[in-house]
């Protein structure tokens, strides 16, 4: 009997219209995939993607240099040096620096932060040609910040409720 | 003795302890912000209650309530929880809240207790209190909102600093600590209250916002501002000392330090010798070591033997003194001493030079006699402890020398030996007073014996000491260096100069080398053209003159003893590494010694520290004071009748360190402007 039914598949192509029936039925059905980099996922509001430092709406750093982060950081990626700043005396960073090569993008800096200055945004496009432009300064941060202020305002008023 | 029964189990007291001490005793522990062990009691912050049965039917504060026979205490019940989460409530109802600004977060008393006995909420939602923040001048920072008022620092000041700078005005909410006047708090031991203040009312200016905690590490070591060798705990954090803390010693500074023991860390970074120079033409320029050694070596080749000296300088470690001896005795050299001053000491047996009956004796002497010594300068830590012992009554104190700025009841006698004499001879009223006590005590500083008379002059006091029955004279050392070096025997050899003679030989060409090992206090313009070399840390006036500079590590980075004006061997531990090419400098000698071709005998720190011992074996008994016994007064030598003078001029500049501190040169500037301003009074022009 076996090799009837062996000899049946062969004459009729039987595996190969099934084959080819499973590929049409995929060819029709809605796309899996997306055209990235002109298309996107979805992102979810507590996603933890490129680091930021945040403004005030009046412009004035958020950062209090109060070394949390710093301390809370499993990868110990954050430096910071604090001091009264030069004009109002008032306690500031003079340098705030993550190494983005240690970071393990664990977002305890920002559970740590008691004024939402150091936040995870969701960029996570910003791979670099060299491992020096992954070590951030205070000036790339806040250039972060300002630059992805609005999403990162909408994200965290999104998931204010659950915290 | 009282015996008392707390939460079942049972103990035993002093009399006169409080509950508090009652319940340490048993192992409990009793929050607390006002109570401090070395001050007065205030029973003002109420976070200390605890609940005694069978007295009234609510809590008591047991700092302020004296343990009972019988008494039975729980520390533990419903009633003291409740009682402590009240009291926290209320402390923290007008408490900013502000920890992340704080300097004090992460080492509060306020946010510690907070977490440990507090609730985790407050009903209070009105508006909160806020204070205008006080200027107590460059080294205290103020944030009076987030004072609780424990009150401690107004005690501290007045208990132990002997100033009334601070106080309280208002009441209730009202409130407010402050300086009254606005001005500086003028007190060479206000860095203290920076400690005491349980919040972050009180911070460290120079300190401030720069480092937390938890990121520095911890070194425990001896400070070498003053004689006293003050315990300290040098925080560090990579390289750099961020602050400097004190340690806990009843028998030298209790827990208190000066403010220059303390705010000096900014001095560590300023004016470094990071790298050997050589003098040439005129001007320096950076050199290997190799060279710079090699160059030094020429020139003590090329001297004769007794054309060359050494000066051992006031922060000198024991180690570094010790193998400078070697050097100069294998180069057979018998020009060196380590006295820059000149004072007239040592030689003789080691009483002569220690301050014999040790710092801690002033807590149970009765009558003090200074003699050109003016301790608020030259041993601040100890005239603190004369301010304690001076509050509790029963002491008279008096001054022989020029008039000193005391801030406790200080009887001037006189202005130099022509009072001493009267006073050996009895017919000075001070002698009976001295005579009468039961413990009197006798400090001699270096105002008296850095001057051609002053082994006359010891002498002199010796014969006073023994006339009234004290058990000796105290000599109260202004150089952490000085005694260690004198042990080690650092003093001018068989026709040997001592600093004054090299100065003078330097300038009549008959001295062509001069060593300085971190000298710095003597004229430098006297060295005439003799080639200097300096090894040192800091680019004072010796550099400034050195042919060649060898760069050596400053106190905190390295490991090395220091003899304190008790004769107590103490122990230096490094916090960081010396900047640079800078050496420890035992090690730069040892190295030179090689150079010249008389290699010194040991190639590590424990073969150097046999070495001491062998010149000196009480370097094997660290941590304890001297044990030593006096020459008896000797006869003949006839005291000069010039008054004494005052050995320090400027508390905050004494040695090359604080001179390259920008704090210490900012409190000078103050401290003079305060000196002018009580000159001036009211009916000044």
């Amino acid at each position: 009997m076996a090799f009837l039914d062996r000899s049946a598949r062969s004459l009729f192509l039987l595996e190969f219209v099934g084959a080819f029936w499973l590929a049409m039925k995929y060819f029709f059905k809605p796309k899996r995939t997306v055209n990235y980099p002109y298309e996107k996922g979805p992102l979810s509001p507590r996603f933890r993607g490129e680091h930021a430092l945040r403004r005030y709406p009046n412009g004035e750093e958020r950062c209090i240099a109060c070394k949390l982060c710093e301390a809370v950081c499993p990868a110990q990626a954050i430096t910071i040096e604090a001091g009264p700043r030069q004009d109002d005396g008032s306690r500031r960073t003079d340098r705030y620096d993550i190494d983005m090569t240690k970071c393990i993008y664990c977002g305890f800096c920002q559970e740590a932060c008691p004024v939402d200055a150091i936040v995870e945004g969701p960029n996570f496009e910003f791979a670099t040609e060299s491992r020096e432009e992954l070590f951030y300064n205070k000036e790339r941060l806040l250039a972060n910040g300002d630059r992805w202020e609005f999403e990162i305002s909408k994200n965290i008023e999104l998931d204010a409720p659950y915290r | 003795m009282p015996k008392l029964t707390i939460d079942g189990t049972e103990v035993e007291v002093e009399p006169g302890a409080s509950l508090l001490q009652a319940c340490e005793a048993a192992g409990k522990e009793i929050p607390r912000f006002c109570y401090h062990e070395r001050l007065s009691i205030a029973g003002n912050c109420r976070m200390c209650l605890i609940e005694v049965e069978g007295g009234p039917p609510k809590p008591v504060a047991s700092c302020a309530m004296a343990a009972a026979d019988d008494m039975v205490v729980h520390t533990d019940s419903p009633m003291v929880k409740k009682a402590r989460e009240g009291v926290m409530e209320f402390l923290l109802a007008n408490h900013p809240l502000d920890c992340p600004i704080c300097d004090q977060g992460g080492e509060c008393d306020l946010q510690d207790q907070a977490m440990a006995f507090g609730t985790d909420g407050s009903r209070f939602a009105e508006n909160k209190r806020a204070v205008d923040d006080k200027n107590m001048g460059p080294l205290i920072k103020t944030e009076m909102t987030r004072c609780i008022h424990c009150t401690r620092c107004v005690r501290f000041t007045t208990e132990v600093a002997g100033i009334y700078d601070l106080g309280a005005t208002g009441r209730g909410e009202d409130l407010e600590i402050t300086t009254y006047l606005e001005k500086a708090v003028m007190s060479e031991m206000s860095g203290n209250v920076i400690d005491l203040c349980p919040v972050g009312a009180l911070t460290s200016k120079p300190y401030a916002f720069t480092a937390r905690p938890w990121e520095l590490s911890k070194t425990e070591t001896i400070d070498v501002m003053d004689a006293i060798g003050s315990s300290i705990r040098v925080d560090a954090r990579g390289s750099e000392v961020m602050r400097i803390l004190p340690r806990i010693n009843d028998d030298v500074n209790e827990e208190w330090i000066s403010d220059k023991t303390r705010f000096i860390w900014d001095g560590l970074r300023r004016q470094r010798l990071d790298t050997p120079y050589i003098r040439e033409d005129g001007k320096l320029r950076k050199a290997g070591w190799g060279e710079a050694l090699q160059r030094v070596a020429e020139k003590v080749k090329a001297a004769a033997p007794d054309r060359i000296a050494a000066v051992a300088g006031d922060l000198a470690c024991a180690e570094s003194m010790a193998a400078l001896k070697d050097l100069w005795d294998a180069l057979g050299s018998p020009h060196i001493d380590c006295r820059q001053d000149g004072a007239q000491l040592g030689g003789g047996e080691r009483g002569d030079y220690l301050f014999t009956s040790t710092l801690s004796a002033i807590d149970t002497a009765d009558a003090l006699l200074l003699i050109g010594c003016n301790p608020r300068a030259e041993a601040a830590v100890f005239n603190a402890r004369i301010v304690e012992r001076s509050r509790l009554g029963g002491f008279a104190a008096a001054s022989i020398g020029a008039p000193i700025d005391a801030n406790f009841p200080c009887a001037q006698l006189g202005a130099g030996p022509a009072t001493l004499r009267e006073l050996i001879a009895g017919e000075h009223s001070f002698a009976k007073t001295l005579a009468d006590a039961e413990q009197p005590m006798i400090i001699v500083g270096m105002g008296a014996l850095a001057r051609p008379d002053g082994a006359a002059v010891l002498s002199a006091a010796k014969q006073l000491a023994a006339n009234v029955g004290a058990t000796g004279v105290d000599v109260l050392h202004n150089a952490a260096a000085r005694v260690g070096g004198l042990d080690l025997g650092l003093l001018p050899g068989e026709g040997g100069r001592d600093v004054a003679a090299i100065m003078q030989g330097a300038q009549a060409g008959e001295v062509d080398l001069v060593y300085l090992l971190g000298a710095d206090e003597i004229d430098m313009n006297g060295l005439g053209d003799a080639f200097i070399v300096y090894q040192g840390s800091h680019g004072d006036a010796g550099a400034h003159r050195a042919d060649v500079i060898l760069p050596g590590a400053a106190y905190t980075e390295k490991n090395a003893l220091w003899v304190n004006t008790e004769g107590r061997v103490q122990l230096g531990v490094r916090a960081c590494f010396p900047p640079g090419e800078a050496r420890e400098d035992w090690t730069i000698l040892r190295a030179l010694s090689d150079f010249v071709g008389h290699t010194l005998g040991y190639d590590d720190l424990s073969g150097l520290r046999a070495r001491m011992i062998e010149l000196a074996p009480h370097f094997t008994e660290i941590g304890t004071a001297g044990q030593a016994v006096a020459g008896a007064a000797s006869e003949g030598a006839a005291m000069a009748d010039t008054p004494f003078d005052l050995a320090i001029d400027d508390f905050y500049l004494t040695n090359p360190i604080a001179r390259a501190s920008a704090v210490m040169a900012e409190c000078s500037a103050l401290a003079q402007v305060a000196a002018q301003d009580k000159e001036a009074t009211g009916t000044h022009g």
